[in-house]
């Protein structure tokens, strides 16, 4: 009832207050969201170089896999491989010859920074050597890292005019 | 030739459009109706030529025309005859000239209402409707044209509209073939329903730009569209739904939702869409909010364009690579030049928009509306946070920064428990003024049994907390909801003496909008119901199974009995598991698990196996499978508690938007109307 003098103004300035409440929540459930569940984008190479600055940070690596270094036991699903350093960029993989050429370049570089990768879960279908391996999880202070999920990407060619190639299995 | 035919068609409907959005806009500033007359009509136009252009497209689809590059690229000879219609959206040419389909049947549509009452508004929406027409017939004239064919020149094949000098036509013996994750019924319809609400929203935004222009700024142009809304509004879901339908029977891992960018891109237009829906009846109601309406409109439109490059675009992985897409630069200018625009009209009207009353009591049912704004406004400010922080990080620190599902989950979590309690508690406040003491007079009864289920839950051994508000929101949704049209049913009932039933089925017919609201209102939190129990609830186990042997997860266990391995049509190697489902030892189905290998593109694609229940589902994954080791299968095992309700709360809301979007007429009408069919009846 103390609003009676000026029931315009003060109920404006209690729709204010109101508006600003939910948008402090709002800022603040973003802050706090974000910090909890960031993800470091690293090539192998930043991994490599800031060592155990980054263990313990959740983070997301991707690298070129290596084909016979795959180990994996299907009793127990452990997963090994290794990966090669590739750029991050996209627009740098493109101007390097596009993802085909760069997962190939890496592979076949021994130059190449390296990371052992472990995970424990079914084999991806797609985990070959020459695929693009994305992997999210962290570094643990052997120098391997632990992935929590594991995306692969293929180069697709199609090669136009080719026969469909329909041999078994 | 039949690809020179469509291309002929296609450059006729832009030249159409062209004429209609010229024609239109001499009309309105001679001040000649001829002139929008005729525009009205260029316009109608539009929908048989598209019509026929996408008739030549299915034609080479459907008979294998390879020579033609977007034909080569989404079909081939294996493909079933529905798929290779269907491919008319599956690559990026067809879906653009699919969405201009879909765009010139509603402004077809839009043309032909009665426009005596608004003949203001006419050229204005034709140059709206026409110039987003001009713009996606211009991406497939001239960018992503889906007529051009394969040639064969001095110096290699190229792909081009018309014979390069001294080249030979190429006709590739088959197609490269739909991607096998898009073979999929969910796949089929997913996309069309998407952009037939992408589209729908096209129309309102129209209107608002007429009213804009025009000066009437009354909420006439919310009165004409409000249907059209609606009905985009439920596109959108159901086209949202049937996505996440898809993921989670296609892409088997175990999920609907994932929140990645294309996702989030179809649903940021949802967002500022279901906004708007409530919003515009604070400014039928209360002549509020007029200038916040027009926002929410303008943004919508935005958000729908830049949903439909994102979703088509084949950039996915990566904010970076939107500009390395052809279309990217247009759509970012288009998408820049009409927020500019509108938002330079909006300014220009800005003080003819203000609210004819203030706003005063903060529980009135305006203000609940107001703050349902808000935190719609507030998901998706997360959203779009998620999406953008990557760019805005490596700009700032030079590091690059993702955010997953984790961030989505916890920012948008407390403010979609705050969406469900105003659903309950905005039905009750009075418009104008409200105070807690006449809210808690209303909410206390169905408040106090809705309490019945959190204390259940309790004792049945659930204490997650976030799972304890999350019930006990949705039941005091369902409770008050239901008590409220039971109470006015019972009021309804004592005035007019007649069954409780009838009275029912009468309050609904009289005010279909709110209570068609309020069934959807039950839907959603239906679907809650389902999004708890998988989020909250769902475990998982995996491992490697001799035949056989079994496997347990919570109160199942599950048997592998056998597995086989064959050659289908369609170019597909086949593995199939057998395998027995039993709860708490009782033998209860059979599951199929699969993997389907598609030679042509080298694709594999797991179909999980599935034991669906109200109460929970048992999800199984046919991960690998080794033929000659004595190993066996390596089996992927979800339990996801209650998941179905998410389906069935979907369904639900089609039921509620029929009831909110009937075409109201009086009593009188209808009976007239009544007697009108009798009449014609009998001359018959």
């Amino acid at each position: 009832m103390e609003q009676i003098p000026t029931p315009q103004k003060s109920g404006r300035i209690k729709f204010i207050f109101g508006g600003l409440m939910i948008l402090a929540a709002v800022v603040y459930l973003i802050a706090s969201s974000t910090q909890a569940s960031a993800e470091y984008f690293m090539t192998v190479d930043e991994l490599k170089a800031k060592g155990d600055a980054v263990v313990g940070r959740n983070l997301r690596a991707s690298g070129a896999v290596i084909g016979e270094s795959i180990k994996y036991d299907p009793q127990t699903l452990d997963l090994e491989f290794t990966v090669a350093n590739v750029p991050g960029d996209n627009s740098e993989i493109e101007a390097m010859g596009g993802l085909a050429q760069v997962l190939y370049e890496a592979v076949n570089d021994p130059n190449r920074s390296r990371l052992q990768v472990k995970y424990n879960g079914p084999m991806p279908d797609l985990l070959r050597g020459e695929a693009q391996a994305i992997m999210t999880g962290h570094m643990g202070e052997d120098g391997i890292f632990y992935a929590d999920e594991l995306l692969l990407k293929c180069p697709t060619k199609y090669e136009p005019a080719l026969p469909s190639q329909a041999s078994g299995d | 030739m039949f690809a020179d035919l469509g291309f002929g068609l296609l450059v006729l409907t832009f030249l159409t459009a062209s004429y209609s959005i010229a024609a239109a806009i001499l009309g309105y500033s001679k001040k000649d109706f001829r002139w929008v007359e005729s525009a009205r009509k260029a316009s109608i136009l539009l929908f048989p030529l598209v019509t026929l252009t996408i008739l030549v497209l299915l034609y080479l689809l459907g008979t294998n025309h390879f020579e033609v590059k977007y034909v080569y690229s989404v079909t081939s000879l294996s493909m079933p005859m529905y798929l290779k219609l269907t491919a008319l959206w599956g690559g990026q040419s067809g879906s653009l000239l699919f969405w201009a389909w879909l765009l010139s049947i509603f402004s077809s549509a839009v043309m032909l209402r009665k426009w005596d009452r608004d003949r203001e508004f006419l050229p204005w929406v034709i140059v709206v409707t026409s110039v987003t027409m001009f713009f996606f017939l211009t991406l497939t004239i001239f960018f992503e044209n889906p007529f051009i064919r394969w040639w064969q020149t001095a110096s290699g094949e190229v792909a081009a509209m018309f014979a390069p000098s001294q080249a030979m036509l190429i006709t590739p013996a088959d197609g490269t073939g739909l991607n096998p994750l898009l073979r999929h019924p969910g796949m089929i319809i997913h996309p069309p329903m998407l952009y037939l609400g992408f589209v729908a929203f096209i129309i309102p935004f129209a209107f608002a730009v007429a009213a804009l222009i025009t000066g009437r700024t009354d909420d006439r142009w919310i009165r004409i569209t409000r249907r059209w809304t609606i009905w985009a509004w439920l596109f959108l879901s159901l086209g949202l739904v049937l996505g996440a339908r898809w993921a989670y029977d296609v892409l088997g891992w175990g999920g609907y939702w994932g929140w990645d960018p294309v996702e989030i891109a179809a649903f940021m237009p949802w967002l500022t869409g279901t906004a708007f829906l409530h919003s515009v009846m604070i400014q039928e109601k209360r002549g509020m909010l007029k200038q916040w309406n027009m926002v929410l409109i303008i943004v919508t439109y935005d958000l729908v364009i830049f949903g439909t490059f994102l979703t088509r675009s084949g950039v996915l992985s990566s904010v970076h690579a939107f500009a390395q897409s052809a279309i990217g630069p247009m759509f970012f200018t288009f998408i820049g030049l009409t927020l500019a625009a509108s938002v330079g009209l909006l300014l220009h009207r800005w003080n003819d928009l203000k609210s004819e009353t203030p706003m005063t009591s903060m529980l009135s049912r305006e203000a609940l509306f107001l703050l349902n704004n808000l935190l719609f406004m507030g998901v998706l400010i997360v959203s779009f946070w998620g999406v953008i922080f990557p760019l805005i990080s490596e700009l700032a620190t030079g590091q690059k920064v993702t955010v997953g599902p984790p961030f989505y989950e916890r920012a948008t979590a407390p403010l979609f428990a705050a969406l469900m309690a105003l659903m309950a508690i905005a039905p009750l406040a009075a418009w104008g003024h409200s105070t807690i003491k006449t809210l808690g007079k209303a909410i206390w009864k169905p408040g106090l049994v809705s309490l019945i289920t959190p204390v259940t839950l309790f004792f049945l051994g659930i204490h997650n907390f976030a799972a304890l508000i999350g019930f006990t929101l949705v039941a005091l949704v369902i409770c008050v909801t239901l008590y409220e049209i039971w109470r006015g049913a019972r009021l309804r009932s004592k005035k007019q003496n007649e069954n409780i039933f009838v009275s029912v089925w009468q309050l609904i017919n009289r005010n279909r909008r709110r209570y068609g609201g309020y069934i959807i209102h039950i839907s959603m939190v239906l679907m809650a119901i389902g999004i708890l129990g998988i989020e909250i609830f769902q475990t998982q186990t995996q491992g490697t199974l001799p035949v056989g042997s079994s496997m347990t997860l919570e109160n199942y266990k599950v048997t592998f009995d056998s597995v086989a391995q064959f050659d289908t049509a369609g170019g597909r190697n086949v593995t199939r598991a057998e395998m027995s489902i039993y709860k708490d030892g009782k033998f209860v189905g059979q599951v199929f698990p699969r993997r389907d290998y598609y030679y042509e593109s080298q694709q594999p694609m797991t179909i999980p196996g599935l034991r669906s229940t109200m109460l929970d589902d048992v999800y199984v994954i046919l991960v690998d499978w080794q033929p000659i080791s004595q190993i066996g299968a390596t089996i992927k095992l979800y339990h996801n508690p209650l998941v179905n309700w998410l389906w069935v709360g979907s369904i639900l809301i089609i039921f509620g938007t029929v009831v909110a979007a009937w075409p109201d007429k009086d009593p009188a009408a209808i009976r007239s109307t009544a007697k009108l069919v009798n009449a014609t009846g009998a001359a018959d």
